[in-house]
């Protein structure tokens, strides 16, 4: 397809298409529900930065016509807090997988959210680490086998909205990449909320954790038609298992003073030079 | 409170470091707190807020490191200090800031290692981590203060640097200078030199974020300015692109370290005492250097023909001085605060064993021991 023809030619960098993700892997839909979500704010792009940690959702930000930055692993949220805090004016958009936000970028997604950073937080959860081959990761549920849990993952997963909820996000979301309306009108959300947004989308990871448990792309999808339920719940009970049901909605909307808020009124109180 | 206090003031070496960033227009601090960094960071929570500019206390180090790039990134002169094991968890983003050649300024107000160590205790150990503590090929610059004044005016010189090549510049302080106190002159603002990143001047469809001309530094634009680039830790080709192709890595490696190699002599700062006859050259940095300038003094006063070389800049290291100076000496001396670091440099450049104090422990070296050392290598 010619770029100039492209449906996001405004809002993607349709040169650098087409991207890397494997077939049926959902993390295209991610991209194209924040594309979509972008244009339709009519958000200024010149205000929006993108960016993301390292692993296959990692590599959305090199693809998104704003702004961007692909930092180290688990380091894209205090990146996006030095863009955010130091120019107010930008709004930073992190895009990343599970792995990198919560396991190696873990105390990072934690602090954001207590200091209620400006910033919008999509977070891919695939329940593996996939661009180093299906290992095991802080989102695998029980008894999983992976290539680093042969005999069953030992571990517990987190439940990251619940997870989310405590460390003080202002606004957490849980849609599936088989429920793009409802992740586009959310990522819209984020898009515009003053505030810790924080939405995740569950993907399958076809070539990694769908390959070594015997399920095809297409099972894998319909899956996640099947046992993604939506729900009006507590954060505490929007439970996550893909083998019996995951529990999707807007659980927390709420309003709080952002960090760059708090920081302003700081500022009167310390008094302003010359 | 203004933003620059200029006039005389006696103050410990991290009071004069946060005051020289504030000078030099460093408007975004992140840091975790640590000895013997801490008071630096406890200046710019006080300061910056007053100059327009943000202080940010991390959960880490990690984050502090990354959050700076990130300012960096959004068109703030940004800084970071801390100590050994604070270095230790930011040196991949360090690599990072290399590698997408973010001007930042990292503070590393040296305290004795390896591990916890002794937090309170100066010392040099980590002039070679702050060479290569990184992965990959790079080159970097490192200076090293000896006074309170230096804390100051190195500060503003680091930010300079970095922003005239679009790296991360260390000012590699011991806690001796850091907590050291003595009179710091602030001078009137149009006395200092302050140099900022080059802007690009190309049109917003056209910039290519990695492409330099003949300096081999690209000009920088920042976010939120309408260019839309993108950066990547990946080797990536001028346009910011991941490029995985062996020709993409051989010509971004060798860019990114010939903007430095090609100007090290432009870089490089010594300063010499009795080397113009000298045939006993003593090579000593920081708060050594002060014994060691004692130590010459009083050989010359024997009658030895000592001289000493300071080095401001440790990175890069001036070799050709070196090599010049050495030649015609009868024996050098490298006297440092750790169990032999830079001392091997010195023996390189050199080309020659050298008499090497070591100082382990927060004292500094006594000008004795260095004089014992001197009157060896004169023999």
């Amino acid at each position: 397809m010619s770029p100039l023809n492209h449906p996001h030619s405004k809002s993607l960098r349709v040169d650098q298409l087409p991207h890397i993700w494997c077939q049926g892997c959902g993390l295209g839909i991610v991209l194209h529900a924040y594309a979509d979500a972008l244009e339709e704010t009519g958000l200024d792009l010149d205000k929006v930065a993108t960016i993301s940690g390292i692993g296959c959702a990692g590599r959305a930000s090199g693809y998104v016509n704003t702004d961007a930055f692909h930092t180290t692993h688990g380091r894209a949220l205090p990146f996006a807090t030095g863009v955010g805090i130091s120019r107010p004016e930008i709004k930073p958009v992190v895009i990343s997988g599970d792995g990198d936000l919560f396991s190696i970028g873990g105390n990072h997604l934690i602090h954001a959210a207590r200091r209620n950073v400006d910033v919008l937080v999509i977070c891919s959860n695939n329940f593996n680490y996939g661009m180093t081959g299906a290992q095991f990761g802080p989102t695998t549920p029980s008894e999983t086998k992976t290539p680093t849990s042969p005999y069953g993952n030992i571990e517990n997963p987190f439940n990251l909205v619940a997870l989310v909820t405590s460390a003080g996000a202002t606004m957490v979301s849980r849609w599936t990449v088989m429920h793009p309306n409802q992740l586009k009108r959310s990522i819209k959300r984020g898009l515009t909320k003053k505030g810790f947004s924080f939405i995740e989308v569950i993907t399958p990871c076809t070539t990694g954790y769908g390959r070594l448990n015997k399920m095809s792309p297409l099972d894998m999808m319909k899956s996640l038609k099947k046992t993604g339920k939506i729900r009006k719940v507590l954060p505490i009970e929007a439970i996550c298992d893909p083998a019996t049901e995951i529990i999707l909605g807007d659980f927390v909307d709420i309003e709080k003073p952002t960090y760059n808020e708090v920081f302003e009124s700081l500022t009167h109180r310390a008094g302003v030079a010359l | 409170m203004a933003e620059v206090l200029t006039g005389s003031h006696f103050v410990h070496g991290d009071w004069a470091c946060a005051e020289g960033a504030i000078v030099a227009g460093c408007r975004f601090y992140a840091a975790y707190p640590i000895t013997p960094a801490t008071e630096i960071a406890e200046r710019l929570a006080q300061r910056l807020p007053r100059v327009g500019g943000k202080f940010i206390q991390f959960e880490d180090e990690l984050g502090a490191m990354a959050s700076v790039i990130g300012a960096s990134y959004a068109g703030q002169k940004a800084m970071t200090a801390t100590s050994g094991p604070g270095i230790s968890l930011m040196l991949e983003n360090i690599g990072l800031a290399v590698m997408t050649e973010a001007p930042c300024v990292i503070v590393n107000v040296m305290r004795s290692g390896p591990s916890t160590g002794q937090p309170t205790a100066g010392a040099q150990g980590d002039v070679m981590q702050c060479r290569w503590g990184t992965h990959g090929d790079i080159e970097i610059i490192a200076l090293a203060p000896q006074s309170v004044q230096e804390m100051f005016d190195l500060t503003i010189h680091a930010f300079n640097l970095s922003e005239r090549y679009r790296i991360p510049v260390f000012l590699m302080a011991d806690a001796n200078i850091g907590h050291l106190y003595e009179s710091l002159k602030i001078p009137e603002t149009d006395r200092i030199n302050i140099v900022d990143r080059r802007k690009p001047t190309a049109a917003k469809g056209e910039y290519r974020p990695f492409s330099a001309g003949e300096d081999l530094v690209p000009p920088m634009a920042c976010f939120g300015d309408g260019y839309h680039f993108y950066a990547t830790g990946l080797t990536h080709n001028e346009r910011g692109y991941p490029d995985m192709s062996v020709e993409a890595q051989d010509r971004l490696i060798r860019r990114l370290c010939d903007k430095i190699r090609r100007d090290t002599t432009r870089i490089e700062m010594v300063e010499e005492h009795f080397t113009d006859d000298c045939n006993v050259l003593v090579v000593a940095y920081g708060i050594t250097a002060r014994s060691a300038l004692s130590a010459v003094k009083r050989a010359r006063e024997g009658g030895i023909k000592a001289g000493l070389l300071r080095l401001i800049t440790l990175w890069p290291f001036p070799d050709a001085r070196i090599e010049e100076l050495t030649r015609c000496c009868v024996g050098v001396v490298v006297a440092e605060m750790n169990y032999g670091q830079l001392v091997r440099e010195v023996e390189r450049a050199a080309m020659r064993r050298v008499e090497f104090v070591p100082k382990l422990g927060e004292n500094p070296h006594q000008p004795e021991e260095i004089l014992a050392a001197i009157r060896r290598a004169g023999k």
